[in-house]
């Protein structure tokens, strides 16, 4: 039977598999297009974990964390020429520099944004995501303006130039689920869905509503700004509407619903799937943006037909699937065991 | 003793005057029943006392010391606990996972302790099996009844040992069997020493439970004492059917 010891061992071996594959990819796979396909597939990995635990958690829809990621880009590379940092791997290492300033942002418009809820705070993260964007292009002084900041450009080959980075938005993909399991079983997460799901009520009994909420906005700016930060590193040269860009913000947000909004596999799921799709859609329409309108049919698949995303939905059908069979295929399956599989659907 | 103290608390809408210089006292160990037509500042007053409104005049303290100003969680942390009208419980959380939300760590610990210890697992499960629906504690909230979910909202509430608790319309919406035995949790609850403020329309609940009633008229205080006191004051009457 399953016990949950050998359900464990299971999913612990799963994951190992799993990070040991995604870890040899740059080995086996040294054709530096498809590398590159998996730098940005790792990217959005970590930027929609690191998203899900305020969007997902919290239930705060966030339109604007491309500000958060362009924001890590420019502190990272301002950070860099102003240490005098040489390129190679020693920038690595001032990535969390750029996280923390990115916190400090986050801690400043978390404050104010969070005190609105629902549409309205919706609203207020996509004007403050335009109010970023338009400081990059105006303190000229500070950012380049629309003439872009450049980063120190690394010595390496073309054949090995994407692995670093392969390995640095990995490291970060990692980083950002472990924080959100870790976050997913604490306390601190158990107050945040409570606020998702009824944030006065969640007052009622004694969870400090704003300060969660402005801790998770907090813990998710910080991951999307030192992805933003590889990013820039990675693009060696950054201007404000790529680097803070509405559809960056758009598409993790996508990934997330397709895979499973407040679920911890979700939003991986989601990134695997839609981030390839979109590159190879990129590269054999050109700059066509076709993969826009697949991105618009894919978000109403979702709404019409996995309203709560694929992990959620393929995890209940196994569920009933396996009650069937111990109830057998006359029988019909109890209320219990059905209303049972709903109530663990939200567990990852 | 008293526990706590509501000092010629008003409050204002706009125009209307919803809480107007209403004062009582609730004693220590005590159950009081707070009654009055429609629209005569009940749940106000409750809002008022847990701190989801803001009092224009007047002060409340709460074992001799203001809480007015301060926030939910924080008046919730100090010991009083409420329940909503309609009962309002996390439809996506199980029902133990319900119980395990008022049940903190404060400051930063809350990062790095887990959501479900064992010992507070254990004490959720008591306080389940005690209201009759340990049953349902692996149930998303969402799935349970409204009679399940009216216990599961109190035994939620009881989690962090409040000194106090406001129940508003604690029999409201179900049926005859259940009000009495919610009655009767809400009495072993007060034998255990938990003071209760309740509001509640259901009159032969609220005079069989209450030593004290206290009735509300247009936001003040129109008369208070036992329930016989009360039931036969012409204007309590005088309010209700209307003159």
């Amino acid at each position: 039977m399953r016990s949950p010891a050998r359900v464990r061992a299971a999913k612990w071996t799963a994951l190992v598999i799993v990070v040991v594959v995604a870890a040899l990819v740059p080995v086996f796979e040294t054709d530096p297009a498809t590398v590159n396909i998996a730098v940005f597939t790792a990217m959005y990995v970590g930027l929609a974990t690191a998203w899900n635990i305020m969007g997902g958690y919290t239930g705060y829809v966030s339109l604007g964390h491309a500000a958060f990621f362009g924001f890590g880009a420019y502190a990272f590379g301002l950070v860099l020429a102003h240490l005098g940092i040489q390129a190679g791997y020693e920038p690595f290492v001032f990535v969390p520099v750029a996280g923390a300033l990115t916190v400090v942002l986050a801690l400043v418009i978390g404050w104010i944004a969070l005190r609105t809820r629902a549409a309205t705070f919706v609203i207020v993260t996509i004007a403050m995501m335009f109010m970023i964007q338009l400081l990059a292009e105006n303190l000229v002084g500070l950012t380049g303006g629309g003439s872009g900041l450049s980063f120190p450009v690394p010595p390496w080959s073309g054949d090995f130039f994407d692995t670093p980075f392969y390995y640095a938005m990995l490291v970060m993909a990692l980083v950002s689920l472990a924080i959100s399991w870790w976050i997913r079983r604490s306390k601190f997460g158990l107050g945040l869905l409570a606020i998702r799901d009824d944030e006065d009520k969640a007052l009622a009994v004694g969870v400090p509503a704003h300060a969660y909420k402005l801790t998770a906005f907090m813990i998710s700016a910080g991951l999307v700004g030192m992805i933003g930060a590889i990013y820039g590193y990675y693009v060696t040269y950054i201007y404000p509407q790529y680097a803070i860009d509405p559809l960056v913000g758009i598409s993790l947000v996508l990934m997330v619903f397709l895979g499973g909004l407040g679920t911890l596999w979700g939003p991986v799921l989601g990134a695997v799937i839609l981030e390839p799709a979109q590159l190879w859609l990129a590269y054999n329409f050109g700059a066509s943006r076709l993969y826009l309108v697949v991105y618009a049919a894919v978000f109403l698949v979702v709404i019409l037909l996995l309203p709560r995303g694929i992990v959620p939905s393929v995890g209940d059908l196994v569920k009933r699937l396996i009650a069937r069979r111990a109830i057998g295929p006359s029988g019909t399956a109890s209320t219990s065991s059905d209303t049972h599989t709903v109530a663990r659907v939200q567990s990852p | 003793m008293s526990l706590l103290e509501v000092e010629s608390l008003s409050k204002r809408f706009g125009g209307v005057t919803a809480v107007d210089g209403c004062s009582l006292s609730l004693q220590l160990g005590s159950i009081t029943g707070l009654i009055g037509p429609n629209g005569s500042g009940k749940t106000t007053v409750f809002n008022l006392i847990t701190g989801f409104i803001v009092k224009d005049d007047g002060d409340v303290r709460f074992n001799g010391r203001s809480i007015a100003g301060l926030g939910p969680n924080r008046i919730y942390g100090l010991g009083i606990g409420r329940t909503f009208q309609l009962a309002r419980i996390f439809p996506r959380l199980t029902a133990l996972e319900n119980m395990l939300v008022p049940v903190r760590r404060s400051g930063i610990r809350a990062l790095f302790s887990r959501g479900q210890w064992h010992d507070e697992k254990a004490r959720a499960m008591e306080m389940l099996a005690a209201m009759d629906i340990a049953n349902v504690a692996g149930l998303l909230g969402g799935s349970l009844s409204y009679g399940q979910r009216k216990l599961l909202e109190l035994a939620a509430v009881m989690m962090a040992r409040p000194q106090l608790v406001l129940l508003d319309e604690p029999a409201g919406g179900v049926n005859p069997g259940l009000v009495e035995r919610i009655g009767e949790h809400i009495r072993d609850l007060n034998q255990q020493g938990v003071t209760f403020l309740l509001v509640e329309h259901n009159m032969p609940f609220v005079m069989g439970l209450c030593q004290q009633i206290v009735v509300l008229h247009r936001g003040a205080v129109l008369a208070q004492g036992t329930p016989a006191d009360v039931r036969g004051n012409p204007a309590v009457l005088d309010a209700y059917l209307g003159s």
